[in-house]
């Protein structure tokens, strides 16, 4: 099939270093993937397009860019699915990253944060002579993590890093919760405690906005997002509850437990902490324009019919839990 | 001044492991590789790691008969009886460091089936063994402390009066050209897969390191044993793993029929790999495949096994070729895989040349001999890694640097660079040269050989190389100018692929995994040697070397 490639080169060495717009028309294979594309542009095309990619089985995790917008694998998707109106597919660097050349882009800030998370097992007293005895579910579990290949694609999309480039981010969180849910992985008073502690403060598992992004984008179902969820739950589990997010959680499953619905009006002091006075005052304007506006939530918060209903949902989930 | 009392070439399972043993050993030491560790090509190994577990009554005698009842009584038993002793151990390494291995029902490890052994001795994590084991070594890697030089591609070795001191180094990121000084240097460079088109080696699997190290005098040896993998995909080549037919999928021919009954009735699907792939081009050849591929059948292994164990290949297949394994057989082929000969070392790693050693794909130690048995590659990069490791931390330990004008060389290296680089367009490319070095090895040094076609690929490699010496670098920029990288690398594969047609041409027998149509037996009086390749005045130079036979002799091979 015939198809236009519309890749977004940037040539630092260029006199103008300025990203620019280039398309390539070429025939290739009905069931061609969109790196097949790109090899043979630069194999017979255009020596000077720069790119990673080596397995082409979505293993090695070089190949990650914008596809029509979204980030994904080269490898794994497949042109005639990609193709845009008029034939095109738009080829971009992945996001959240600086651009060295074309599409390859500088991967030293989200190998920086993999290593803040200390990314190895610490396992805490004596080592087994043979293998840790542990469940195959547990495993299983954590294969669907370690199945990570570190292409970047989540990172690309993540839209909290886009403006807060602190964020550990999806990729990293992910590899943390790698070792937050491995059996043989320190012990809950210690090293385990010693990464959530570390997790729960800022720039950690409370900055996701929860946005499906990283999930979305991951070419292996890793799913970072619900990761960083299952964090949280660990984080508040350990005892860490001393922060917007864990008040936030507590408040608002506190409100849809006792009235069914969510209580705006007392979520925002019982997330910031009832005696933080500076952070209320920060929220007073927000509040006077709900108030302008007739937004403001009411002052008597009621309860919805059938809440028994709602606390039976709450008695079965911690049940199951326990 | 970037110097290193050992510095690792390549960092895959060898390379990585290598360089954790040499800093633990208390050597000063640094990894540098042309991809970002994680990118290494070991993470395509799929099915597994064998190893011999002896609380659960298995046996490393067991596992080292098998093994070289699969090298077709070529590999050097001392060397596999080293492989399997350690193994055990390795394996264990592994788990501790935090690979999340498979379990069985009481949380020890589990095992999967796999070819040409008679026991389950297989370990795995789902269907992608490779990649858990090399994101795992990588956070050995970076609790280590070793230095890492990422993205940097080694373009010569540097050897004064035959004694390494050290290696030059293009940045790929800036162009920048380095000397590094090393006391020792360890190849672990991987194979050479990308010398046959199609393939199912990863587009940085370019004979490197081989090629390195031949051209500085060092031997290669098996040369002529490459492997054709029996379940490759059409078209791209993509890998599926021998993981199904572990877990019991059949191979069928275009009307259903289990071929394998006729060739391996006691062993059928997992029969060792050459015997299994000469059986399948044997069906497509007599017209008895569809569209040139056999069928890998899963269906019968049921949508939960596939979803826990294979869901990776059944990924794949979807992505590439639009077949659900669950619901259709995949159309698969023998395919170029894994070359069993490399660079010749001992158990410890060394080579002929003082202060170089090699490890994993891109030695020959032989623990593979003919055929390599499926999950033996991994074991291999990890016991022979570790090896390597620990005796080139004790070798450098009382000796100095070796001094060399540094400023020379690298003024020669970046002159030698810029004049490829300045090469004038002709109209010829790098990617047209490599094809037509890919596709006449794949025809002629395939499943099947002959001398007329071998002595064809000869000639081609011959006018490959002259066309090589004028083909132009269209980029000519610094920054990651990966046509220059792509450049080099075809240098490196037209180094060493004669090496492979000479030493297949010179082997007047049909062995493990070369099968020749005009010498179809195998010939022990005359042919139950190694083949040594050295780089002489005019090309390749053939030299022979006994096989060490420890306890088991040679027999006729059935499965």
């Amino acid at each position: 099939m015939n198809v236009t490639i519309k890749v977004r080169r940037q040539d630092p060495e260029a006199e103008n270093t300025a990203p620019f717009w280039q398309d390539y028309t070429l025939e290739i294979e009905d069931n061609a993937v969109v790196l097949d594309a790109l090899i043979k542009i630069r194999e017979e095309i255009d020596g000077t397009l720069s790119l990673r990619c080596s397995c082409r089985s979505s293993i090695c995790g070089s190949c990650a860019m914008r596809i029509n917008g979204h980030a994904g694998l080269a490898c794994k998707m497949q042109a005639a699915e990609a193709l845009q109106e008029g034939g095109v597919i738009e080829v971009e660097p992945a996001g959240n990253m600086p651009v060295v050349k074309d599409l390859v882009v500088d991967f030293d800030l989200f190998w920086d944060k993999i290593m803040e998370v200390e990314p190895y097992l610490q396992p805490q007293g004596p080592e087994p002579e043979q293998e840790y005895v542990v469940s195959n579910e547990s495993m299983l579990h954590l294969s669907g993590v370690t199945a990570c290949i570190m292409c970047g694609a989540c990172v690309s999309d993540c839209t909290v890093m886009e403006v807060d480039p602190s964020f550990l981010g999806p990729a990293a969180l992910a590899k943390a919760y790698r070792f937050t849910a491995d059996p043989r992985d320190g012990d809950d008073e210690g090293v385990s405690k010693d990464r959530l502690e570390q997790l729960n403060a800022p720039s950690g598992i409370w900055d996701c906005t929860r946005c499906l992004e990283c999930v979305q984008a991951c070419p292996k179902g890793v799913a970072p997002m619900e990761r960083i969820m299952a964090m949280r739950d660990q984080a508040i589990e350990a005892g860490f509850r001393n922060t917007n997010g864990a008040r936030h959680t507590e408040a608002f499953s506190e409100s849809v437990e006792q009235s069914g619905t969510l209580d705006e009006l007392k979520l925002v002091p019982k997330s910031l902490g009832m005696t933080n006075i500076q952070g209320l005052l920060n929220y007073a304007p927000v509040a006077l324009q709900a108030l302008k506006h007739g937004k403001m939530p009411p002052l008597m918060h009621k309860k919805i019919d059938g809440i028994e209903n709602v606390r039976r949902i709450f008695e079965k989930v911690d049940e199951t839990e326990r | 001044m970037l110097e290193h009392d050992v510095l690792v070439i390549g960092a895959g399972l060898a390379g990585m492991r290598a360089a954790i043993a040499a800093r633990a050993n208390g050597a000063s030491t640094a990894i540098i590789s042309k991809v970002h560790p994680v990118r290494s090509h070991s993470n395509a190994a799929q099915g597994g790691i064998n190893a011999a577990l002896t609380d659960r009554g298995d046996d490393w005698e067991d596992h080292a008969y098998d093994t070289v009842k699969g090298s077709d009584f070529l590999g050097d038993q001392d060397a596999i009886e080293v492989m399997c002793r350690s193994a055990g151990r390795a394996l264990i390494d592994m788990e501790h460091f935090g690979v999340t291995f498979n379990r069985d029902d009481e949380g020890y490890l589990g095992t999967r089936a796999f070819g040409g052994q008679r026991r389950a001795r297989t370990f795995f994590v789902g269907d992608f063994t490779g990649q858990a084991l090399l994101h795992v070594m990588f956070e050995q890697l970076i609790k280590s402390g070793v230095r890492r030089y990422e993205e940097w591609f080694v373009t010569s070795l540097i050897i004064e009066d035959s004694q390494v001191c050290g290696v030059m180094a293009l940045e790929i990121r800036t162009g920048q050209v380095y000397a590094i000084r090393a006391k020792t240097v360890i190849f672990a460079t991987g194979g050479l897969g990308r010398v046959f088109e199609p393939s199912t080696n990863a587009l940085i699997v370019t004979g490197d390191g081989m090629a390195l190290a031949y051209n500085a005098g060092a031997e290669l040896m098996d040369m002529e044993m490459v492997q054709y993998h029996p379940t490759t995909l059409a078209g791209s080549g993509v890998l599926i793993s021998e993981a199904a037919r572990g877990e019991g999928a059949y191979l069928l021919d275009k009307d259903g029929n289990r071929f394998m009954q006729k060739y391996a009735p006691n062993m059928m699907e997992l029969a060792s790999r050459d015997v299994v792939s000469r059986a399948e081009q044997t069906e497509i050849n007599a017209g008895n495949g569809i569209n040139g591929c056999v069928l890998l059948d899963c269906r019968h292994l049921g949508e939960a096994l596939i979803m826990e164990k294979l869901s990776q290949i059944r990924e794949i297949g979807i992505d590439l070729v639009g077949v659900d394994m669950i619901k259709e057989p995949i159309p698969i082929r023998p395919g170029m895989h894994y070359i069993m000969g490399g660079i010749r070392t001992d158990v410890d790693g060394q080579t002929n040349l003082p202060g170089v050693y090699a490890a994993g794909e891109c030695a020959c130690v032989s623990v593979h001999g003919g055929n390599r048995l499926g999950a033996n590659s991994l074991l291999d990069t990890i016991v022979f890694g570790e090896r390597s490791g620990n005796h080139a931390a004790e070798a450098s330990r009382n000796v100095d640097y070796v001094e060399f004008n540094v400023e020379e060389a690298v003024r020669n290296e970046e002159k030698r660079i810029q004049e490829f680089l300045d090469r004038p367009a002709n109209g010829d490319r790098i990617a047209s040269v490599r094809l037509g070095m890919g596709e006449s090895m794949n025809r002629n040094l395939a499943v099947y050989r002959n001398q007329e076609g071998m002595e064809e690929s000869l000639g081609d490699m011959e006018q490959l190389v002259e066309r090589y010496r004028t083909v132009p670098v269209e980029n000519k920029g610094k920054v990651f100018n990966t046509d220059l990288v792509f450049g080099l690398e075809l240098g490196f594969m037209l180094d060493v692929a004669p090496s492979i047609v000479v030493s297949a041409l010179d082997r007047k027998d049909s062995r493990g995994a070369q099968a020749r149509t005009d010498y179809p037996d195998r010939d022990d009086e005359n042919w139950m040697k190694h083949l040594v390749v050295r780089k002489g005045e005019t090309g390749p130079e053939i030299s022979y070397a006994p096989v060490s036979i420890t306890k088991w002799e040679p027999e006729e091979r059935k499965y």
